[in-house]
């Protein structure tokens, strides 16, 4: 196990980071009034977030199982980044615009 | 390992990077080509996947049965309807391009996956090669702002259901230690001394998929992307993901949470209701007609939900049976949703629809077999639908939930019949352009589906019966 300064880092300490890291990507949507780029910051935050708690458990449970599905998760998060921004910019060529609060065409 | 159960999804990837490398290679326009080849890879498809044997294959993580079977057949049909539905729209909207079918059979593939998981990692990775595609068709009209807005909007809202889903994956996992349907159900199989870890697991698996189905409180892109989609895209996102996603509810719910279902069933409950008064009061105010189908589809989900809720191999009879007819009536009502075409321009409000029982009889007829069917009046298929289900919530002591039903099915008549006066009543506005015979063709098949349904309901009940049973072994 690793210790720092004294502190040995133990499960709970990477599932509290990972809840802030998800509890900070959700926040970052709803809260974003910006820029849509940061929407999709914030998706990769959340994907991240379950990559530490998978591995984790993975290493607590002594389960390779785990690490397995983190790599699938990181494989998938770049899919669906390319794909994230390939629709931002189609949306940006049509609207000239990624701001949040230009997305409303349709109400909702 | 016993790789053969996998056929069905193996041979259809191939297809799909066959037509593929067809539709670059040829130097002409190759849609109609693809497409084609498209529909017959579809039906290759539904042959191997009624003719495989069936089993648990790839260590535990692939599962033929039944079940999956059913599920599959009907989400390469409505894969097969939207397809043919697009054919012609497409070329008018002067969209047309060969990637269309290819991304729809891909989606298809992910379904399928979805159907037959057995382990959270199969059932992550069909969800996701699913909605990647869904991503791209909702966007598919690239130079409409509507399009693409409703492609932004469905990209970022499911991307966010899919981390919350991916979370609770991993706190199963944690908790459970396995991602094992058949070991997660073993784990949890004393509900007393379940980690409340594994039940917020479970809550954000629900949360994940309940997203997926468009179910109150997690419905808000659903009009939006109903709206903007291009209406072959729409009708796909009405039929075959929401049976994917709600078949893939039912097997987790079922399967290995199926001892935890004091820790699930009052939330599906109250989504269950949540999804039918929201469905049935939202759409009354809704000037576009796809809109008032986005919340149609909400409310639908709701009753769909009734099924699982009830818990038992009658409650999800019901649900398959009411998953069936409705894929088939909302084809219909879109199919005539496509038709609705002025000076070459698409139009989607209801009021477009004025007086069209006089100008074409035959169209008029099938919209509103399609809205009678959608509101329930018998004896038409959508009354046998919610027949089976509120039969099974009485069976299984619910009555709130079959009372609350009855209700909301009142209210939701309303907006369906006004569809039909102003279709039988009003003033006829402008004639609408000619239909193409692929369109006649969807709409006159889930027209007849629709009213004749009564006279055959053996095949279908019969074959959800035993998929049911086969859930519940």
């Amino acid at each position: 196990m690793l210790a720092v300064g004294g502190l040995p880092v133990g499960l709970g300490h990477y599932l509290t980071v990972a809840a802030i890291l998800l509890v900070l990507g959700v926040f970052g949507i709803f809260l974003n009034r910006k820029n849509v780029i940061i929407i999709l910051m914030s998706i990769e935050l959340i994907l991240l977030s379950v990559n530490l708690n998978l591995v984790a458990f993975s290493a607590a449970l002594g389960d390779l199982v785990g690490q397995v599905f983190a790599m699938f998760v990181l494989t998938v998060a770049a899919a669906e980044a390319a794909i994230g921004l390939a629709v931002v910019v189609v949306y940006f060529r049509n609207r000239g615009s990624i701001q949040v609060e230009d997305v409303n065409l349709m109400k909702g | 390992m016993n790789w053969a159960l996998a056929i069905p999804e193996i041979v259809l990837s191939v297809c799909g990077m066959g037509i593929l490398i067809v539709g670059v290679l040829r130097r002409q326009d190759s849609t109609f080509l693809c497409s084609m080849l498209t529909l017959g890879a579809f039906l290759l498809a539904a042959i191997l996947s009624v003719s495989t044997v069936q089993g648990i294959g790839y260590h535990g993580q692939f599962v033929i049965d039944p079940f999956s079977g059913f599920v599959k057949l009907l989400i390469i049909a409505g894969a097969a309807l939207c397809l043919i539905l697009a054919l012609d729209y497409n070329r008018k909207q002067r969209i047309s391009r060969f990637e269309f079918p290819v991304l729809m059979l891909f989606s298809v593939v992910g379904m399928m996956v979805m159907a037959s998981a057995s382990n959270l990692m199969t059932l992550y990775l069909g969800l996701e090669l699913q909605s990647l595609a869904l991503y791209v068709l909702a966007a598919f009209a690239r130079d409409d702002v509507r399009s693409s807005e409703a492609g932004l909007k469905y990209f970022v809202l499911s991307a966010l259901a899919t981390g919350l889903l991916l979370y609770g994956i991993s706190l199963v996992y944690g908790f459970a230690g396995t991602m094992d349907f058949a070991q997660i159900a073993r784990a949890a199989s004393d509900p007393v001394h379940v980690s409340p870890g594994l039940v917020v697991g479970i809550v954000f698996v629900l949360v994940g998929l309940a997203f997926k189905i468009s179910a109150v409180p997690f419905h808000m892109w659903t009009p939006d992307v109903y709206e903007g989609a291009p209406t072959p895209v729409t009708l796909f996102f009405g039929t075959s993901p929401k049976v994917a996603a709600i078949a893939v509810m039912v097997r987790v719910m079922v399967h290995p949470f199926g001892h935890l279902t004091d820790q699930w069933h009052t939330l599906i409950v109250i989504v269950s209701i949540a999804s039918m008064i929201w469905g049935a009061v939202a759409a009354i105010g809704q000037a576009n007609i796809k809109r008032m189908m986005a919340f149609s589809a909400i409310g639908h989900m709701g009753y769909a939900l009734i099924g699982l809720a009830a818990g038992t191999a009658v409650g999800i009879r019901g649900l398959l049976v009411y998953m069936v007819i409705y894929v088939f009536m909302t084809a219909g009502a879109f199919a005539c949703i496509t038709a609705m075409r002025r000076n070459g321009r698409s139009v989607e409000m209801i009021s477009d629809l004025n007086g069209l029982a006089r100008n074409d009889p035959a169209l008029a007829g099938a919209m509103a077999v399609a809205m009678f069917s959608l509101a329930g009046i018998p004896i038409l298929s959508g009354f046998f639908a919610k027949l089976y289900i509120f039969l099974a919530a009485v069976q299984a002591g619910m009555w709130t939930l079959a009372i609350i039903g009855v209700l909301t099915s009142v209210v939701g008549a309303f907006y369906y019949l006004r569809v039909i006066k102003v279709m039988y009543f009003d003033a006829p506005a402008e004639q609408f352009d000619a239909r193409s015979p692929s369109l006649t063709f969807v709409a006159a098949v889930t027209t007849l589906f629709t009213t004749f349904f009564f006279l055959f309901p053996a095949p279908v009940v019969g074959a959800a019966q035993a998929a049911a049973q086969a859930l519940f072994g």
